[in-house]
């Protein structure tokens, strides 16, 4: 390490201002940062600090989006496979596959992204910051793996300088930067974001697999199909404990509700995410299914789900887990966590049941909560401070009296 | 008495601490100083010049606004020097001590608040709002006593006290005079004081649970307009010694504590001592680079080895400045030796005793991203990070409706420690606490 430590002093002169390199000075400080622990030592406050800071919090939320990342590699295999009616090569086929379909997106979202951020960092003579280590991998995870690459990268620059730069950077946002990515896609470019062909890739990955469709394949997801079903009844095949797994279509993260629980357990158990959030979306969205599950009709055929499946299904395990519990974007208080959580729960159930435009509807729950989580704060807050008018009032009249 | 449990707040559990209760004599300095900055609210104004001799107990400076608010000397001598600092600032007034030493006597008879005044023993005193050194002239609503430190290696009071405790009662009535409303005792155990006109509390949980601001919060928060003195129960004997003898007593057992300290242990001395008679030939660690602090390591100030010993006088914490220079890809650690109160490293595994802590910041400034991390810390019925946030953006109005005449920069001390964005919570407390009396005033 000693060597890599004077690597880096030597370059350091190029980077600071008047060197040659002075406009990369916070890459070079980032690069610095993440590959040293700053010797700086408090100059004021407190003489100790916690070991813990916001990188390795954001590196923690990598980890727990892995299972979700390596299943749904495995997952794109699986459903290509399929589709091209060779359902029975290895898993391991399936994985590399997935990887090199994959491999690509998230390239392009870690290069597009961290470039913006590296420059608005530059702008702002700033350290560079941890947030988009999340973003940039929750992007790839929750856009239909069809997606051509060029939108992704325009979805993801929208993204990052209109819902992040221009607020301030990390930890300024108001709604999260990865949901305004898939919401800038899902509305610009509809056509390429549902519908049977979004989310199984057919064509070959960089030069790996493909193949043309099998017979009566089709890669409607499981809320795709029941989106047009009619009748009283189900007629798809769905098959709950598929969608537990997550073998079935979908958006390459979202599909795999044990990923997700793995996830969720290390959110948990870390602390890093609020389990008042991602409680109470479950609890929300529970609620919500098992409503419109007592009240069914053919005009809105997901609410013929059962509520469990209504869980399983589409984007909302993920977006419990890994989008509501982000604490930039939701509420901050306990009790309006737990409004804010299970608000999201139930908004999400309501748009997938009862619009039928949308099959799914955790992001745009989600999206519409991130702009009343501040509202939800400020009436848990005024409850305090009504209680500290009240105190004042309930006192001053006391004196009132004694003075008599 | 009541008791009252308080769950929020956390025990740092450093190494360094006193295995034995003795008290050792601690040589004396060869120099004393008192800085002016510890009476934070005053500005000071001499009174003496270089040259001059002082006894214990004489002034040395008064209050700009308040001739009668003085800081006095804690031993008797001759004035050596007078330390400035940017812009003239007093930064501190340096006395050599005589052989036999010499102490101004009071009167007793003078009304107990000109008494405290001048003796310099209200300059040791704080009222809330503000956490500054009270202005006599306003009588407080209630006084606050506190009579533990809950800080990481902090002193036991009662220790420290020993046989100034006969002292508490004399103390008590004289305050009693001051204020028309209680005086309040917040204790960690329940202990038959047999002490009378006060009103016991018994304060039972972690760090800041010694805080007096999170003890008046439980009790009888302060309003917009109240005012509340608060001091230590040390103090308050020091007053009780003041109105039967007409002396202050300057004398304090100072708890040298760390990890680099090689036998912790008290030391008894006399307040703004140099700290090179209390440290000397104790330390561990040979050349590697020391943070000697005055106080615990939450709220304690760094000084130098020659330095002084600093309000409030009755702990030294030495720790490592930094313990591992250049580390590799920290925020990578597995390492159970990187210590964090959260589980993201794995510390927690260890139970978390006897932790090993230096002076570094362990990540770099960033905005406030984790949610509730001051709450957790912050035992009183207030959400600091809106407090936090209203002061930031020196909103007058929100930081009276969030609370800020109920709290002083130490109440922020533990949730500046566990803070993920690593902001200088009490800095910024303490600005908005500036702001708020300048514009109030």
């Amino acid at each position: 390490m000693k060597a890599l430590r004077k690597l880096m002093d030597k370059a350091k002169p190029l980077f600071s201002p008047g060197g040659s390199l002075e406009k990369l000075q916070s890459v070079y400080d980032g690069f610095e940062s993440f590959l040293f622990t700053p010797n700086t030592t408090s100059q004021s406050g407190v003489n100790v600090h916690d070991g813990n800071d916001l990188k390795r919090t954001m590196i923690t939320v990598i980890v727990a989006l892995l299972p979700c990342l390596f299943f749904g590699m495995y997952n794109i295999g699986l459903q290509h496979f399929i589709a091209i009616g060779t359902p029975d090569v290895s898993a391991w086929s399936m994985f590399v596959y997935g990887l090199l379909a994959l491999l690509p997106v998230i390239v392009v979202s870690y290069a597009v992204g961290l470039g913006i951020e590296f420059i608005g960092a530059q702008i702002h003579h700033k350290e560079i910051q941890e947030g988009f280590l999340v973003t940039g991998l929750l992007i790839p995870l929750i856009v239909p793996i069809n997606t051509p690459l060029w939108m992704t990268a325009v979805a993801t620059a929208f993204a990052v300088i209109f819902a992040k730069e221009v607020f301030g950077g990390t930890g300024m946002n108001i709604f999260n930067v990865a949901l305004i990515t898939r919401a800038f896609l899902f509305f610009a470019y509809p056509s390429k974001m549902s519908g049977d062909e979004a989310f199984v890739k057919l064509d070959s990955a960089l030069g790996y697999g493909g193949g043309t469709v099998a017979d009566g394949f089709s890669g409607a997801t499981p809320l795709g199909q029941v989106a047009t079903n009619v009748g009283d009844t189900l007629s798809a095949s769905l098959d709950t404990m598929q969608a537990f797994l997550g073998t079935i279509p979908g958006s390459p993260g979202e599909t795999s509700m044990v990923a997700i629980l793995i996830g969720a357990a290390i959110l948990l158990f870390t602390g890093v995410a609020s389990w008042r959030v991602m409680c109470s979306v479950f609890v929300g969205g529970f609620a919500m299914a098992a409503l419109a599950h007592a009240l069914p009709s053919s005009t809105y055929p997901a609410s013929l789900l059962d509520p469990c499946a209504q869980l399983c299904y589409g984007g909302f395990a993920f977006a419990a887990v890994f989008m509501a519990t982000d604490p930039v974007t939701g509420a901050r208080t306990k009790t309006g966590q737990y409004i804010y959580g299970f608000l999201i729960g139930v908004i999400a159930i309501l748009i997938r049941v009862y619009n039928s435009g949308y099959p799914e509807g955790a992001m745009l729950a989600i999206l519409l909560m991130n702009a009343f989580a501040p509202l939800i704060d400020y009436c848990v807050v005024q409850r305090n401070v009504k209680r500290r008018l009240a105190r004042l009032n309930a006192n001053s009249q006391k004196g009132g009296h004694e003075n008599e | 008495m009541a008791t009252i449990n308080l769950k929020k707040g956390y025990n740092l559990d450093l190494v360094g601490k006193i295995a034995h209760n003795d008290v050792a004599e601690a040589p004396n300095a060869e120099l004393y100083a008192i800085v002016p900055d510890d009476f934070y609210g005053i500005i000071p104004r001499l009174e003496v010049a270089v040259g001059d001799h002082v006894d214990a107990g004489q002034a040395l400076c008064h209050h700009r606004d308040d001739e009668n608010l003085k800081i006095t000397a804690p031993v008797s001598g001759t004035v050596k020097e007078i330390r400035r600092g940017a812009r003239r600032k007093i930064e501190a007034i340096v006395i050599a001590p005589d052989t036999e030493q010499t102490a101004k006597s009071f009167d007793v008879k003078l009304p107990p608040v000109q008494l405290l005044a001048q003796s310099g023993l209200l300059a040791m005193i704080r009222q809330r709002p503000y956490d500054i050194v009270p202005n006599p002239n306003v009588a407080p609503r209630d006084i606050f006593v506190t009579c533990f430190d809950s800080a990481p290696l902090a002193p036991s009071l009662m220790l420290v006290l020993g046989d100034n405790k006969r002292y508490l009662q004399a103390g008590i009535n004289a305050l009693a005079s001051i204020t028309a409303g209680k005086i309040y005792l917040g204790l960690d155990e329940d202990l038959d004081t047999g002490l009378t006109g006060v009103e016991i509390n018994v304060f039972k949980g972690p760090h800041p649970a010694g805080n007096v601001g999170v003890q008046i919060a439980n009790v009888k928060p302060v309003n917009k307009g109240d005012v509340v003195w608060t001091l230590d129960v040390i103090t308050l004997a020091r007053i009780g010694k003041l109105v039967t003898e007409g002396v202050v007593d300057f004398s304090t057992v100072v708890a040298l504590t760390g990890e680099l300290v090689t036998t912790p242990c008290y030391l008894s001395t006399t307040m703004g001592a140099q700290l090179t008679s209390l440290i000397s030939g104790k330390l561990v660690g040979g050349d590697t680079q020391k943070r000697i602090i005055s106080g615990n390591v939450l709220t304690g100030t760094p000084v130098a080895a020659d330095g002084f010993l600093r309000a409030p006088y009755r702990h030294i914490t030495v720790i490592p400045e930094n313990a591992h220079p250049d580390e590799f890809m920290g925020w990578a650690s597995l390492s159970p030796k990187r210590f964090s109160i959260y589980r993201l490293f794995t510390s927690w595994l260890t139970g978390n005793r006897n932790v090993r802590l230096d002076a570094r910041l362990n990540g770099g400034e960033r905005a406030i991203v984790m949610a509730g991390e001051y709450d957790r810390m912050l035992p009183m019925d207030i959400y600091g990070e809106f407090l936090i946030k209203a002061i930031i953006a020196f909103d007058i109005d929100k930081m009276e409706q969030l609370g800020i005449y109920e709290v002083a920069p130490e109440d922020f001390a533990l949730a500046e420690f566990a803070d993920t964005s690593k902001l200088e919570l009490q800095h910024i407390v303490r600005s908005g606490l500036d702001k708020m009396r300048k514009e109030m005033a």
